[in-house]
Formats: C-alpha cells, sequence, structure tokens
C-alpha cells in the first residue's frame, strides 16, 4: 500500500514536471542529399539545449527526407500524438510552406531556423512564425547591394526555374540597379553548366552573381574555374558554406559571398559558439548551424522570461529575442523576420581548410520589403 | 549568336550526350541481355563517382582514381548481380523494379552512412585542367575534350566486344535466346555476372570522370538514371547503337534547346518572361523528343524488339 501511494506521488510529481516542460518538434533533412543542411541545424540547436544546462527541454527530432508530404505526416503526428509546443527544423521552402501554416493555425510556435519564403513574410504572415534566419530574398538583396558599391553595372544573373530561384533574381535586382548583361533560368538540380558558361563568355558582363544551392553550385565553380572565364563572381553564403567549400576547393578561392553569419564575427558568443562547435563535432560550423544554435537560444531565452502555457506571454518573450545571438545585434521587425546586418564575405584557405573571411558590410540593419504586406 | 558560341555549345552537347551514352550502355545492355530494368544503375555511378574521389584523396592521382572507380563499381555490380538480381530474371518487371528501387535506398545511405552527409572533392587532374584554343578561336576545356575522346574510345571499344569477341557473340545469343544458348553448353549465369559487371563499371566509370566537374554527393545518380533511361528508349531497348545515337540526341538536344528557346521565345516576350518560358520549355525538350520518335517507330530509333 506504501508503494502504491508512493508510486502515486511520483506519477502526480511526474505530470507536474511534464507541464513546466518545454516539448519541441524538430522536423529537418536527415537523409539524402539536403541532409548537410539539416544536420548542422540540429547539431547547433542540440548544442545549445545542452550548454543551456536546463532539462525541461524534450526535443523530439524526426527526418522528413526533404519530402513535403512527409514532413506533413510528421507534423501531425507531433501536433496530435505527441503533443508539442514549439516547432522548428524545416530547411527547404517548400516543406515550409506545407507545414508552418497548419502548425500555427492550431496554436503551435513556429521557430524557423532556415526557410523565409516569402509568403509566409507577407500576406500568410503570423503571429506564432518566427523566422530567426533570414526572409529568402535578404542574402540576394545584399549581393546587389555589394554589386552595385563594388562598381559592377552589366551583371550576368542564374539561378534555378523555380520559386526561390526567382525570388533570387528579384532580391539581387531590387537593390543592385545596373544593366543586365543577361539572364538565365537553369534547370532545377542541374548538374552541367557548360552551355551556360559559354554564354557567360560571349556576354561581355563585368561581373556574374548566382544561386545554385548545394550540388548545383558546387558543379557551376568547379566548370567556371576550368573554363578559363576570369570575371568575378558574386553569390550568396548558400553555395560557400563550410559544409561544401571543400568539395569545391580552389575553384571557391576569392569569390565574394554575402552571408548574415561568418566565424569571425567578433563578439563573444560567436566566438564560444565556434570553439564549443569545433569540441563536441569535429568540424567547423556553417551558417545553418549558427541559425540552430540562434533558433535554441531564442527559444531558451523565451522559457526564462514567460511560461509556454501562457500563449501571449511567450510570444511577447519571443518577440522581445532577448539572447545573445551570434550574429552580435539581433531584432526582428514586424513580420517576425530579423532585422540583422548582412555581410560580404570572401573565400579564403587558413592552413588546409577552405572557409570565409569578412570584407564588408554589405546591408546595415536590413529587414525585408514585405512587412508593409503583414497584417496580424 | 556567333558562331563560336554555338560551335562551342554543340561541342557541349555532344560531351554531355557521351557521357550520357557511358551510362545508358550497360542499362541498355543489361536489360537487352537480362531483360532486367536495373533502376539501381544510378547508385553504380555514385558508387564509382565517391570510389575515385577517396582514392584521388588518398593518392593525389587521377588515374588511379580512375581504375578504382571501375574496379569498385564492377564489384558492386557483380555484387548485387549474384546476391539480388539473380532471384529476379524470373520475376515481373514490378517487382524488379521494386527491388532495384530498394537497392537504391540501401546504396544512398550506406553511401553517406560511410561518407558522410557532405559532398567530397574530386578535381580534375593538373594535366587536364584549364582552356585549350580550338582553330577558329574557340576557348574550349581541355577536360571535356578528354570527355568527349574518352567516351568515343569506350563506344568503339564496345562495338568491337560485341561485334568481334567470342563474348559478343555469347552476349548477343543471349538476348535472342537465352535457354538455347545454356544449351549450348554456356555457362549463362556467368556471363549474366560479367554483363552486369560490365554494365556497372561503364556507370562508375562515368560517375568518376563526370564527378570531377560536378559534385559528389549522395543522390547524384538519379538525375541521370532518368536521362539515361530516356536514351534507350529513344535508342530502343537492347540496342547499343541505338544507345548511342540516342545519346548524342538527348545530349545536343538538351544543351541547345536551353540556349535557343529563351532566345526564340525573345522574339516576342518581355526577357524576364522570355527566359522562364524558355527554360520551361527547353526542361520539357527531350521528353517531346522521345515522344516524337515513340510517335514515329514505337520501338525506339533501333529497336529490334515489337
Amino acid at each position: 500500500m506504501k508503494k502504491l501511494m508512493l508510486a502515486t506521488a511520483a506519477l502526480a510529481l511526474g505530470v507536474t514536471f511534464a507541464s513546466a516542460e518545454v516539448k519541441v518538434g524538430m522536423i529537418t533533412t536527415l537523409s539524402g542529399g539536403g541532409a548537410g543542411l539539416g544536420i548542422d541545424v540540429r547539431d547547433g540547436f542540440m548544442l545549445a539545449v545542452a550548454q543551456s544546462g536546463r532539462d525541461d527541454i524534450e526535443v523530439i527530432i524526426e527526418d522528413d527526407q526533404r519530402k513535403p508530404d512527409i514532413a506533413v505526416q510528421l507534423a501531425d503526428k507531433m501536433i496530435q500524438s505527441e503533443r508539442v509546443d514549439v516547432m522548428t527544423g524545416i530547411i527547404f521552402s517548400n516543406l515550409a510552406m506545407a507545414v508552418i501554416p497548419g502548425a500555427t493555425a492550431q496554436g503551435k510556435f513556429y521557430l524557423s531556423p532556415n526557410a523565409g519564403p516569402s509568403a509566409l513574410a507577407g500576406q500568410g504572415c503570423h503571429q506564432n512564425y518566427f523566422n530567426v534566419a533570414w526572409q529568402n530574398d535578404n542574402l540576394h538583396e545584399a549581393a546587389g547591394a555589394y554589386a552595385k558599391n563594388a562598381g559592377f553595372s552589366n551583371s550576368f544573373i542564374l539561378a534555378p526555374n523555380y520559386p526561390a530561384g526567382q525570388d533570387a533574381l528579384t532580391g539581387y535586382k531590387r537593390t543592385y540597379e545596373g544593366e543586365l548583361a543577361g539572364e538565365i533560368f537553369t534547370q532545377l538540380g542541374q548538374t552541367d553548366y557548360a552551355a551556360e558558361i559559354a554564354q557567360i563568355r560571349a556576354s561581355g558582363a563585368d561581373s556574374v552573381f548566382f544561386f545554385l544551392p548545394g550540388g548545383m553550385g558546387i558543379s557551376f565553380l568547379k566548370q567556371y574555374d576550368d573554363s578559363g572565364v576570369d570575371i568575378p563572381v558574386i553569390g550568396p553564403a548558400f553555395s560557400f558554406d563550410q559544409g561544401i567549400l571543400q568539395a569545391v576547393g580552389d575553384a571557391a578561392l576569392g569569390v565574394v559571398n554575402t552571408s548574415q553569419w561568418s566565424k569571425d564575427i567578433e563578439n563573444p558568443t560567436n566566438a564560444a559558439f565556434v570553439e564549443s562547435f569545433q569540441a563536441e563535432y569535429g568540424r567547423l560550423p556553417s551558417l545553418y548551424a549558427s541559425q540552430g544554435f540562434d533558433t535554441a537560444n531564442l527559444l531558451i531565452s523565451a522559457m526564462e522570461q514567460a511560461d509556454v502555457a501562457d500563449a501571449d506571454a511567450f510570444r511577447a518573450a519571443l518577440r522581445t529575442a532577448d539572447f545573445d545571438s551570434t550574429r552580435g545585434d539581433f531584432s526582428f521587425g514586424p513580420n517576425h523576420h530579423p532585422v540583422q546586418t548582412i555581410y560580404a564575405r570572401e573565400v579564403v584557405k587558413e592552413g588546409d581548410v577552405f572557409t570565409n573571411k569578412i570584407i564588408g558590410v554589405a546591408l546595415e540593419d536590413h529587414g525585408n520589403v514585405y512587412t508593409d504586406q503583414c497584417q496580424m | 549568336m556567333s558562331t563560336i558560341l554555338i560551335i562551342e555549345q554543340v561541342l557541349n552537347g555532344v560531351q554531355f550526350g557521351v557521357m550520357l551514352f557511358l551510362m545508358a550502355a550497360g542499362l541498355t545492355l543489361i536489360f537487352g541481355v537480362m531483360g532486367l530494368i536495373n533502376l539501381a544503375h544510378g547508385s553504380l555511378y555514385m558508387v564509382g563517382a565517391f570510389a575515385a574521389a577517396a582514392v584521388a584523396g588518398a593518392t593525389g592521382s587521377f588515374l588511379l582514381a580512375l581504375v578504382a572507380a571501375l574496379a569498385a563499381a564492377a564489384a558492386a555490380g557483380a555484387l548485387i548481380e549474384m546476391v539480388v538480381i539473380r532471384r529476379l530474371y524470373q520475376a515481373a518487371h514490378l517487382d524488379q523494379v521494386l527491388a532495384t528501387f530498394a537497392l537504391i535506398l540501401i546504396f544512398t545511405e550506406g553511401t553517406r552512412w560511410f561518407f558522410g552527409s557532405f559532398p567530397l572533392f574530386l578535381d580534375i587532374p593538373d594535366y587536364l585542367s584549364g582552356p585549350v584554343t580550338l582553330p577558329g578561336g574557340i576557348q574550349y576545356p581541355l577536360y571535356r575534350l578528354a570527355l568527349i575522346a574518352i567516351g568515343l574510345a569506350v563506344g568503339a571499344g564496345l562495338w568491337w566486344l560485341i561485334e568481334r569477341t567470342r563474348l559478343g557473340i555469347q552476349i548477343r545469343a543471349g538476348e535472342n535466346d537465352r535457354e538455347m544458348i545454356a544449351a549450348l553448353g554456356v555457362d549463362i549465369s556467368r556471363l549474366y555476372t560479367l554483363v552486369f559487371a560490365l554494365g556497372a563499371a561503364l556507370a562508375g566509370l562515368a560517375g568518376a570522370l563526370v564527378g570531377a566537374i560536378q559534385s559528389v554527393q549522395v543522390g547524384m545518380g538519379e538525375p541521370v538514371l532518368i536521362l539515361a533511361f530516356v536514351v534507350i528508349v529513344i535508342g530502343g531497348i537492347g540496342s547499343i547503337r541505338g544507345a548511342f545515337v540516342g545519346a548524342i540526341l538527348v545530349g545536343l538536344t538538351d544543351t541547345l534547346g536551353g540556349i535557343f528557346l529563351p532566345g526564340f521565345f525573345g522574339l516576342f516576350m518581355a526577357p524576364g518572361a522570355a527566359s522562364q518560358t524558355g527554360s520551361a520549355i527547353a526542361s520539357m525538350a527531350i521528353y517531346i523528343l522521345m515522344t516524337l520518335v515513340l510517335i514515329w517507330r514505337p520501338s525506339g530509333l533501333f529497336g529490334a524488339r515489337a
């Protein structure tokens, strides 16, 4: 009898512990070709959770295989049977569009560590949706601003023919203001760029802007380097992150790319992050890892101010973004997307490792153009 | 558009075509001789590229890397033939598709488990890097010329093997009547393993050669596999000559379509919209080509089977 009562007491205690706990559902890409990005976000996130020393955060991690239908199934499971409070993790915009509107409509908080489609920044914005990385256009706008300031006036621009690719070229043109020597939409997943490079060679451009994430960018840079065309290249950080630079090798050296984060941003949080990430995982962090790390720290900062059960208070706490970001100054604009400085970086070689070095600021305290369309 | 640019693009199309041929040759050979649809052919391409990247990283020699790619892909091919594929020859095509699709998943996650999730580095050797100037002032990468040469040489070698050697006679006989050639005392299961390993080695070679100018990453084989299927359907399933002609056709259509269609739509549309529409149509171009060929010749250009 005594035993039974103890057990009941323990159970009751257990229940109260559980209600104080924040349950996080992380759906991210952990298998297939895009796995490197999801793994970096997960590792950055879990590093911040471990460093906080808190045992009241439970993270459930699932692999979406980069397939929207699987991501939706996982989200339903997390919301209905796991009853998570906060969701995060999605890398790719098409998956984000499939999951986030449903999750926020059911009262869950969603903290995006990567994807920032314009639809969710403008008319589709939601009070429970926060993007901790960037709005999709941001790094491209920064590349356009860099090109303008560097005095380029005749850019050749190319991106894959899908929504994020079209946004990329729109974003570049928004800030660039010069002439275009050519504008090409390539096929998504294309791996051979000989035809495009021949057009670049014939175009008489003074600069090339490209947005070709992942393997597409590796292929383009290697082939561009081998073609003997020496027009300067500019791109967003997605083709120059720590995960893929080693696969590009010398072909990337000297290329200017734009990023909201770099491992040499000088602040104590960032220095500690780079050092501890390297110690924990044995590799340098990428921008994706920094985004995962910042996302977890934002969540923890809100937990310190409010209980997740009180949605209004928790939302207000998230909105203050009262945490030490690896990027230094960080705040949210009115549509819950970052207002932040975006840097121009150059690819350099440190010892045997290819990495990035900041060479200047491309855009200071930059928000996004969709705030006017957002009513929340 | 200048003549130089057009010639350069034709070279690009031919180079893309001969690399597709290396993939398609193995696929069509395996289908022709064994009647097997091998979806895992793209995985063998990936195995070749990863083996080459690993060996090039360890030894620094591109030639050794190519040898390793051939050996690794052939070994992987022989292994899956003996362990899995052999049980499928009598099965329906749907079962073959299911089983070889499972092999794709196993190879993909196995490679990721073994090599990690980040792309590997494989570069062009110094003696083949950089552009050369061709007659007429065309600047063209030496490595791509080398790819064309290797592809043509492999094509010629395959022709010689199939038409002029004893093994080739057995392969052709196996395509026509497998019971009869077994009855004549040819070890048919050894022949099958050999053909499968040969097809796999060609895919592995293509993976290694292309890996040097592209990204060596998990899942790199599947997009190429789709194109290779288009090639063998156009060329006629089972025909090496058809695979060659089909590959060059697809290579040229894909490359030239990507250049000329946006320009064509630009004649009567705004530049941005023309570029988008043109590239959308260009990505359909090879499938339109396939449809037209199939309407004209339902069994493909050189297809023997009705």
